[in-house]
């Protein structure tokens, strides 16, 4: 299917845009440790990195290699054992807990692997799910994300529930959900891995047009090399280092060497 | 959120009607279980309730129970009068006879011989049943020597349940003839025995004569003077044990609890009501969690707090208890109905009054909580970031 164009109103209560000459994220020799003594390990080993704000960004590496630790420090889930991360011109380290929940709930938009959708709420509902986190009406809510389903090529399927739609038509829904809100990063986990090569692209073709916008930034973690010409930056990753930054010349593909 | 964790809830049928179930269950077996072993207590204090009149009974000091009667020297009655407080003072008469049924066969009746000799303030008999309570018959025919009241239970106990009462009929107690003249309404009782009312004089005649025959003395407290300080003087004065009726009412229901094994089992069996209830709820709610992790997990991630989640959690437990609470003890007052109108002639030990529901909402209430604090703590201690696993 053709991409659809997404048109997303900002809400009244949005967040100031950031200052966009900034880096939209950016890790400060971030390490993350688990476990202690004998048993502890680094999860990430002195991690700096600057992304910035309208690019598709591709965290890339085998498993194991700190990506998902990555991102879930980045989106504020985690925190650092040392070093100090900024997202969106904010400092998620001296963040307390209760500013940054709400900071995840206003900034970032999540599209989880496994989609994660409420199988008791039909394809509406949970797109709006943000936005009743955020304490908008109900009705109002439903409203916007079903007009949000439109933009994605979901709006014959509105009140259709999880386990009537197809792997990418659920993802699709969860794009939708990570975008109601207007969010200025973007954060997924292997969006295509349980997709087929159609569907994956049309998911990826998706997310790269939020990308586009000047005021935010997408992360993928992505196994899959099929999709790696969406990215803006590839970000490379193995046994908790940034082994490499590259950007990808216009129509080039590049080979997973994991 | 409340709407979204109440549609999360229902939206898994199974477990949400699982849940539903356990804590109805929970509710019936309590409710019924307590209803029960509280009408039996009380069918225990029958006759306190039904000899109407008095404020005070007076009795041997070695009375444990209302049936445990120890006669007394009628001059007691004399002494009793004469104590400070004392409006006024009868007698009464409380025992056993043996009624021949008309299978040739005996049948224990309970006889209560109220004092015709001395009245109240009003002028009535003390311990008359009042007008709501006689079914048919005089009461004034009470007057004529031989003749008796029969309670309701008693009559279809003795005679069938569907022999209808003939008036005038006549019983042989202890092999003195009786006139049955009326049926009175009475308060069942423990042992299922029939009652009968008689005069005192009436109920000496039919029992074995004995150097003592007074088992009760009756006492009206003086306007202005309460009745537990009455007690204190007629105990100080006469050396005997005086007791008003709600004394009396829970000292004979302490008997029974203490020396019976009746409290133990039936506080087994409500026990049971309560684990069970808390193992199923506690269980299927948390079966629920479970496998719910992930999208709890991803509202965190999207947002929502560990006090919000909280909220949303025991919004689910509330939900639950409020619609199992109301399905089981309404299933436990409707056990009490189905067995006063389809089991005639026995009388029923169902006691439903507000202490019942107001204990099973209590243990319902500790069953969710238990319940809701099990599944808080899996998804409190959640990290977000399971959810990218």
């Amino acid at each position: 299917m053709s991409v659809a164009v997404i048109d997303l109103e900002p809400t009244a209560d949005a967040p100031p845009t950031p200052d966009t000459r900034a880096p939209a994220i950016a890790l400060h020799g971030v390490t993350k440790s688990f476990g202690s003594g004998d048993t502890k390990i680094n999860a990430l080993e002195d991690v700096s990195l600057n992304l910035p704000y309208g690019e598709l960004v591709l965290l890339v590496g085998p498993s194991g290699c700190g990506k998902t630790t990555l991102i879930s420090i980045v989106a504020g889930l985690l925190d650092p054992t040392v070093g100090e991360v900024d997202v969106l011109g904010q400092n998620l380290t001296r963040m307390g807990g209760t500013r940054k929940v709400n900071f995840r709930g206003q900034n970032i938009g999540f599209v989880f692997q496994q989609y994660n959708l409420l199988p008791a709420l039909n394809a509406m509902e949970n797109a709006a799910v943000p936005l009743l986190i955020a304490g908008w009406p109900r009705k109002k809510a439903v409203e916007k994300a079903a007009r949000v389903l439109e933009s994605v090529g979901l709006g014959s399927r509105v009140k259709s529930y999880p386990n009537q739609l197809s792997g990418g038509q659920q993802q699709r829904v969860a794009i939708a959900r990570a975008l109601v809100h207007d969010p200025k990063l973007l954060v997924c986990d292997e969006p295509t891995a349980a997709l087929d090569a159609v569907s994956g692209r049309t998911v990826m073709g998706l997310i790269r047009q939020v990308a586009v916008q000047p005021d935010r930034a997408v992360v993928v973690v992505t196994h899959d090399s099929r999709v790696y010409d969406f990215g803006d930056r590839i970000v490379t990753m193995s046994d908790g280092r940034i082994e490499g930054v590259k950007v990808p010349e216009p129509g080039a593909k590049l080979a997973a060497d994991h | 959120m409340n709407w979204v964790a109440l549609r999360m809830l229902t939206g898994d049928k199974t477990k949400y009607l699982g849940i539903v179930f356990g804590v109805a269950f929970a509710a019936l077996l309590m409710g019924q279980q307590l209803a029960i072993f509280c009408g039996l207590m009380r069918n225990t204090t029958s006759q306190i309730r039904d000899v109407e009149g008095a404020d005070i009974w007076v009795m041997d000091p070695s009375v444990q129970f209302v049936d445990d009667v120890k006669p007394m020297n009628e001059n007691m009655l004399s002494r009793v009068r004469g104590v400070d407080g004392v409006a006024w003072a009868v007698k009464l008469y409380k025992g056993l006879g043996q009624a021949k049924q008309p299978d040739g066969n005996y049948q224990q009746v309970i006889l209560l011989g109220l004092d015709y000799d001395s009245k109240d303030a009003e002028g009535r008999v003390v311990g008359q049943p009042r007008a709501e309570r006689i079914v048919v018959g005089d009461w004034a025919e009470l007057s004529r020597p031989d003749t008796v009241f029969l309670d309701e239970f008693g009559w279809s106990y003795m005679y069938g349940i569907d022999t209808p009462f003939v008036r005038g009929k006549t019983v042989e107690i202890n092999d003195k003839r009786a006139e049955i003249v009326g049926l009175v309404k009475c308060n069942p009782t423990f042992q299922t025995f029939p009652i009968m009312y008689t005069q005192y004089k009436t109920a000496l005649n039919y029992t074995p004569p004995q150097p003592k025959q007074l088992s009760f003395v009756l006492v009206k407290a003086q306007d202005g003077v309460s009745a537990e300080q009455v007690c204190a003087n007629i105990e100080e004065r006469t050396g005997l044990v005086a007791k008003t009726n709600d004394q009396f009412f829970w000292m004979t229901i302490g008997y029974y609890m203490v020396r019976t094994g009746i409290p133990i089992n039936f506080g087994i069996t409500v026990m049971l009501g309560f684990v069970v209830g808390c193992a199923i709820a506690g269980q299927t709610f948390y079966l629920f969690t479970i496998e719910n992790l992930k999208q709890f997990g991803s509202l965190k991630a999207m947002g929502v707090s560990n006090r919000r989640l909280i909220r949303m959690i025991l919004l689910q437990a509330l939900v639950v208890g409020v619609i199992g609470y109301g399905i089981g003890i309404g299933g436990a007052a409707g056990f009490g109905v189905v067995f006063e109108k389809f089991v005639k002639g026995s009388p029923p030990a169902f006691y439903f009054g507000w202490q019942i529901p107001l204990i099973t909402a209590v243990a319902v209430l500790l069953i969710i909580t238990a319940s809701a604090l099990l599944s808080m703590k899996k998804v409190l201690f959640l990290e977000a970031g399971v959810v990218f696993r």
